[in-house]
């Protein structure tokens, strides 16, 4: 699903973010990447959903070359994946509805189809009721978890989270990782950068640890220098 | 990967008309959301929206009101045109009889097709009627009206040269005072009228760049307001055009409302002006009334509005929407 063959990036500037990776997750798992904050989390994530791309190596996502995919096909790429954030980056002009929607209605979806997705999708974070409400009106968990129907609302083969729980009290990080577990079991290829190293472990799912740009051997037993 | 393997098995079955047909329908759809949506966002914000789309309206009905101006006095002018005849002012002390003998021998000269005789009397009694001063008029001893000659030159070839010779010629009669010639003042006024018409084009253009600028800022404003629901869009496959049409469509809107606005603000105005134009052409025993945009002209205007709309958005669009990359 997502290989990495000697993978470099360098920013502008030398900034040597990504050095030498060499990774393979496989359809339908659940990885975690984590480390220190520069070590290069963000920066994997970036290549994969081809926000940024890489200076040197492969990149194979979902059988796709990514030096292949040429800039103004990226759009229709990025449709296979689902994203979510630390911020959550909701629309506050718009309902829950329309915040969910936005996936489908970028690809071109008929309103009942959008209307049944939407549904299903709020229904499984427990956010049926608040359908109309607008993002300020709800609380940081809340927020988040509309965050999460928007990213799988179009069920994409790949979930990304960047520091998904980062602002959140430790109970509902722990109800947001399940609910990343849930859709993991249906088939979602779930990557999550987190530097919540306690929660991680007790995941026990597989970990990839990041230090200065590099993979670290053993990335189970992360070691926190 | 779902998705994927969905769209995977159940295309083969699809026959090719029919896979055109589905992007066609999401084309529409997709139009037609941004159609909606960019009204939607016009309304959401009615005070700024509008005070933009009424500078937009005036900055075109300025040009416009000035076309039609020159249009009605072009109107005026042009039945002029074919009266190109000399106005013989006699002295005071000719009178009407032998005005009228004149006349007869002005006639019999090859050069002059036409005279007619405009007595004082009925001269006076025309101005009376007509000015308004009948009682100012009354009370003067005499007369100060003169006898006066409409004399139509023969010359069909219109040559300066000629008609200004004739003009000598019967400004050198001792019973002239002197002699006017029509259409010297109104080839002024045509040159005149050139003059103001190029005034006119320049004016046009600037206030056409204007709206651009205008409509231009205004998208730029709202592509920065609208930065992070452009990058979430971006990050979810939005395409550039999915992402630049409802801002196109904003456009649009400003053009069509501007045009209305403008075309208000016109027929407004020539409602205004009508009651007394009228008047005025009465004074002057004409049936002129001022033409109108009619519907051709407000066609024009409203089509030049979206236009200028569509195209001051688009320049705002490809200027500052490829620069937002999500982050």
């Amino acid at each position: 699903m997502i290989r990495f063959t000697n993978v470099h990036m360098n920013y502008p500037g030398g900034n040597e973010a990504l050095r030498n990776i060499n990774l393979h997750i496989e359809q339908g798992a659940m990885v975690y990447i984590t480390g220190r904050s520069g070590a290069g989390k963000s920066t994997l994530l970036r290549l994969i959903a081809l926000i940024d791309r890489h200076s040197r190596g492969q990149i194979i996502i979902n059988g796709q070359n990514l030096e292949r995919v040429r800039n103004r096909r990226i759009p229709i790429f990025r449709r296979h994946i689902g994203f979510m954030f630390q911020d959550h980056r909701l629309l506050n002009d718009r309902t829950v509805f329309d915040n969910v929607a936005l996936p489908l209605v970028i690809a071109g979806y008929r309103h009942q189809e959008i209307r049944k997705r939407v549904q299903a999708a709020l229904d499984k974070v427990s956010l049926l009721t608040k359908v109309n409400s607008y993002p300020m009106a709800l609380s940081g968990g809340e927020q988040q978890r509309v965050g999460v129907a928007r990213a799988v609302v179009h069920r994409p083969a790949i979930l990304l989270a960047d520091e998904p729980t980062g602002n959140l009290d430790p109970a509902l990080s722990w109800d947001t990782m399940k609910l990343f577990e849930q859709f993991n079991q249906v088939g979602v290829t779930v990557l999550i950068a987190s530097h919540d190293l306690d929660m991680i472990k007790r995941m026990s799912k597989r970990i990839i640890t990041l230090k200065t740009g590099r993979i670290l051997p053993l990335g189970g037993t992360p070691t926190q220098s | 990967m779902k998705n994927v393997n969905r769209k995977k098995n159940t295309r083969p079955d699809k026959t090719f008309k029919s896979e055109l047909k589905r992007r066609f329908d999401m084309w529409l759809l997709q139009h037609a959301q941004a159609f909606i949506f960019s009204l939607g966002q016009y309304i959401k914000y009615p005070i700024s929206n509008i005070l933009t789309t009424a500078v937009i309206g005036i900055s075109l009905a300025l040009p416009a009101s000035f076309y039609l101006l020159l249009d009605n006095v072009r109107y005026v002018s042009s039945s002029w045109d074919g009266s190109v005849q000399i106005t013989l002012f006699l002295q005071t002390d000719v009178d009407e009889a032998r005005a009228a003998e004149f006349a007869n021998t002005l006639s019999g000269n090859n050069n002059i097709s036409e005279t007619v005789l405009i007595k004082r009397a009925d001269a006076l009694a025309e101005y009376q009627k007509l000015s308004g001063f009948a009682e100012a008029l009354n009370t003067l001893d005499e007369n100060p009206l003169p006898n006066v000659l409409l004399v139509k030159p023969s010359l069909e070839s219109g040559d300066e040269t000629e008609t200004e010779a004739l003009i000598k010629e019967l400004e050198a009669m001792p019973e002239v005072d002197s002699a006017q010639y029509d259409s010297r003042w109104l080839k002024r006024l045509l040159y005149l009228l050139d003059i103001v018409n190029r005034l006119i084009v320049i004016l046009s253009t600037l206030l056409a760049i204007a709206v651009l600028l205008i409509i231009g800022n205004t998208i730029r404003l709202s592509i920065h307001n609208r930065r992070s629901e452009i990058e979430i869009t971006k990050l979810f496959g939005g395409t550039d055009s999915f992402i630049q049409r409802p801002f196109l469509y904003s456009g649009l809107w400003y053009g069509v409302f501007g045009g209305i606005i403008a075309w208000l603000l016109i027929t407004i105005s020539m409602q205004m002006l009508h009651g007394p134009v009228k008047q005025l052409a009465n004074l002057y025993a004409s049936d002129f009334h001022l033409i109108g945009l009619g519907f051709g002209n407000s066609l024009i205007l409203l089509a030049s509005g979206i236009a200028l709309g569509l195209l001051g958005s688009w320049i705002a669009v490809k200027r500052h929407l490829r620069a937002i990359e999500p982050v």
